[in-house]
């Protein structure tokens, strides 16, 4: 029975986002007897509903409402008004989201001791041991049935992955396979295995890979103790005069605004619009917005050091067949500064259909140099560059007055500019990957710059030290005691490994905290 | 095929029409005219014919592959013949005429070979008007369903099971 509380009911906890975060902690909570409202902007869509076709997909499901962009990465230019590619719908970016599931690496944990000093760079160490997260990874793990931990195999290779495997290995890498993913190798938590289908992007009309769309919110919603509300377009959070948070408001399906009442509220829109949510809700008490005492709400937003590389063979590869990134390179993700930057990267399979390709290849490229390259796209293979980008207290979200929502509001401007270690690890890694693809006898290498965001990071980060950050340890955030970060905005420091997973096994940690508290009578 | 035109519009045998009274440099190209489709079947209501010749072979040209008949680019551009967009879209041309002249060539169209009218696009490659259409090419172009299997690409698959039984490593060359 699908709960339903009262806009009155003071005793519930409110989740902004049904994403990788928010929607993995409604579960946890309501698993645990605790009351939840979660507010979702979008609507809902399951696996029979996602479509095979780039571009009507991404009508169904991106968040296209308006933002801004500036600084001098090239989305600012090619996508000035699409700054990141995430997901609108209940279930988040986990629709979107490839399904790499990797730990971070111990010293990411602590980048700050381990890196230095790195001129221009905000680095700080996470308030978080590896060692105290390890658990909730493990669950992390469980829940996503990720490939290659526990007992679950890896999932077969590609054409795309094999020819990066072939390409890597001839070149003397060793960690190259088919990744950990939370795509299902074996049929796994009723859910079958991966029929190869690709699409991966467009959300998984299998259900093969997971998403919390149709894992933990029907589930947390079958106990009763969880109501979504879907359509429902958080405008700010409001508090009492005690400076606690004490409820939300929001504009529901029909545009009406609505306040629902809180004991608790976490904030998990993604790192641009959750601090975007606390800037907006800037009051007397707090005229710089929420939680925002240390000025860092929407500083140190990181996107990580992307880019791709496509090699052009005189064969076919079809690399869209199958999983979309269906295999990873991993000898490059250490820290070894003797290649001229801090931190590393992986490179791992992407494909993309015929549509996204030319607009992603080379945005605003025209004439023979580019559509040559799109004549051989049956014959291309496809790497995505992942890399931990340094966090700069000048890229960051912030209102764009001038701009407002279809509500009224602020929109977020986005600002990035690249730090000097970003492009060096960048231009290392374009080498590698074409000396990959070469190496397999590629007639042509071509390096594609950063697509609009995937993985959109730091906003509203922890710190041990309330000065330095928004959050501490459990993504609670220093000045309101019962307002919490529950998305990858909380990250202090970017890593090198795709997010999902370490946001997932936040989100359960917190929740173990949260419902702590709330036993205890903390909060 | 039926050669009456509407109040505004024309129709596929007054345009070739006169395309063979403007003389062959008019003609956007011979694939054009041998076209086996019926594209040009679509009659134009607020374009001149001369223009959206002359906007056809602009989207060859700028995203030019020699495997793709004429009915795609026509296709692709077909949306700006509209009331909406017509006075943008000829002044923009005009202006690509203009630029044509100023290279010694009588227009666009007349411009004979493709390195020339590339470089009169080099030229204005910044203006509003040839980006507006650039862009406009990226999904009207390459989103056409029925130019994928040209590119090899296979769209959809869910239907057809994926690929786990249809070759996703079928990959017999490494």
């Amino acid at each position: 029975m699908v709960a339903k509380f009262d806009l009155s009911d003071d005793s519930v906890v409110v989740i902004i986002g049904t994403g990788a975060g928010g929607g993995v902690l409604a579960n946890e909570l309501a698993q645990k007897g605790v009351k939840v409202v979660a507010l979702e902007a979008g609507g809902r869509y399951l696996p029979e509903d996602y479509i095979n076709d780039e571009w009507e997909s991404f009508g169904q499901l991106a968040w296209t409402e308006p933002r801004t962009t500036s600084g001098d990465w090239r989305v600012a230019k090619d996508f000035s008004g699409l700054p990141a590619w995430i997901v609108k719908a209940v279930g988040g970016t986990s629709i979107h989201w490839a399904g790499a599931s990797l730990r971070f690496q111990d010293h990411e944990f602590k980048t700050k001791t381990h890196y230095g000093n790195v001129d221009g760079a905000n680095l700080l160490d996470w308030p978080i041991d590896p060692a105290e997260l390890a658990p909730y990874y493990d669950k992390a793990e469980a829940k996503l049935g990720v490939t290659r931990t526990g007992d679950r195999p890896g999932l077969p290779g590609n054409n795309n992955f094999k020819v990066l495997e072939k390409g890597a290995k001839s070149l003397g890498y060793e960690e190259v396979n088919t990744g950990h993913m939370a795509i299902n190798s074996i049929e796994y938590d009723d859910r079958i295995s991966c029929q190869q289908t690709g699409f991966c992007f467009q959300g998984c009309k299998w259900g093969a890979k997971w998403s919390s769309a149709y894992t933990d919110i029907p589930r947390g919603e079958a106990t009763g103790n969880l109501e979504v509300r879907d359509h429902c377009h958080v405008a700010r959070i409001l508090h009492n005069d005690q400076g606690m948070a004490s409820g939300v408001e929001y504009f529901d399906k029909e545009g009406n605004l609505q306040m629902q009442k809180a004991k608790i509220v976490c904030v998990a829109g993604n790192s641009i619009e959750s601090p975007r949510v606390l800037l907006n809700s800037h009051s007397a008490m707090f005229p710089d917005g929420l939680a925002n005492s240390s000025g860092q709400v929407g500083r140190n937003y990181m996107r990580h050091t992307t880019g791709s590389v496509y090699g052009v063979f005189d064969k076919p590869v079809k690399m869209w067949r199958g999983t979309t990134m269906a295999g990873i390179v991993r000898d490059e993700a250490r820290h070894d500064p003797s290649r001229g930057f801090v931190g590393g990267y992986e490179l791992e399979t992407l494909s993309l259909g015929l549509p996204f390709m030319a607009a992603f290849l080379d945005p605003g490229g025209w004439g023979r140099e580019f559509t040559s390259a799109l004549d051989s796209y049956e014959n291309m293979a496809g790497m995505w560059i992942v890399g931990e980008d340094m966090p700069q207290e000048t890229n960051r979200i912030t209102l764009n007055h001038s701009v407002e929502d279809a509500y009224g509001l602020p929109v977020a401007n986005v600002n990035y500019t690249d730090h000097p270690n970003d492009r060096a690890m960048r231009d290392h890694a374009y080498a590698r990957g074409k000396a990959i693809y070469e190496a397999v006898g590629a007639t042509r290498t071509l390096p594609t710059p950063p697509y609009p965001s995937t993985h959109n990071l730091g906003t509203n980060r922890m710190s041990e030290n309330p000065r330095d950050g928004v959050v501490n340890k459990h993504g609670q955030t220093h000045d309101v005691p019962n307002l919490f970060i529950s998305d990858g905005s909380q990250f202090t420091t970017g890593a090198a490994e795709n997010p999902t997973l370490t946001i997932v096994a936040l989100a359960i940690r917190q929740a173990d905290f949260i419902a702590g508290e709330l036993s205890k009578g903390n909060i | 095929m039926a050669t009456k035109a509407s109040s505004k519009g024309l129709t596929r045998r007054q345009l070739l029409a006169r395309a063979t009274v403007a003389g062959a440099s008019f003609v956007v190209g011979s694939g054009f005219m041998a076209a086996r489709n019926a594209a040009w079947a679509t009659e134009l209501s607020a374009l001149k014919p001369t223009t959206f010749a002359t906007l056809v072979q602009m989207a060859r040209d700028i995203y030019p592959h020699d495997k793709i008949d004429d009915q795609y680019y026509v296709i692709a551009v077909k949306g700006y013949d509209s009331p909406d967009t017509a006075d943008e879209i000829e002044a923009g041309i005009a202006a690509l005429d203009a630029a044509a002249r100023g290279k010694g060539f009588a227009n666009y169209l007349e411009t004979g070979w493709e390195k020339d009218r590339v470089a009169i696009l080099r030229g204005m490659e910044e203006s509003p008007f040839f980006q507006k259409i650039r862009g406009g090419l990226v999904t009207g172009l390459y989103n056409q369903k029925a130019v994928w299997p040209i590119f090899g690409y296979e769209g959809e698959s869910y239907s057809k099971g994926g690929y786990i039984n249809r070759g996703f490593d079928d990959i017999d060359w490494l």
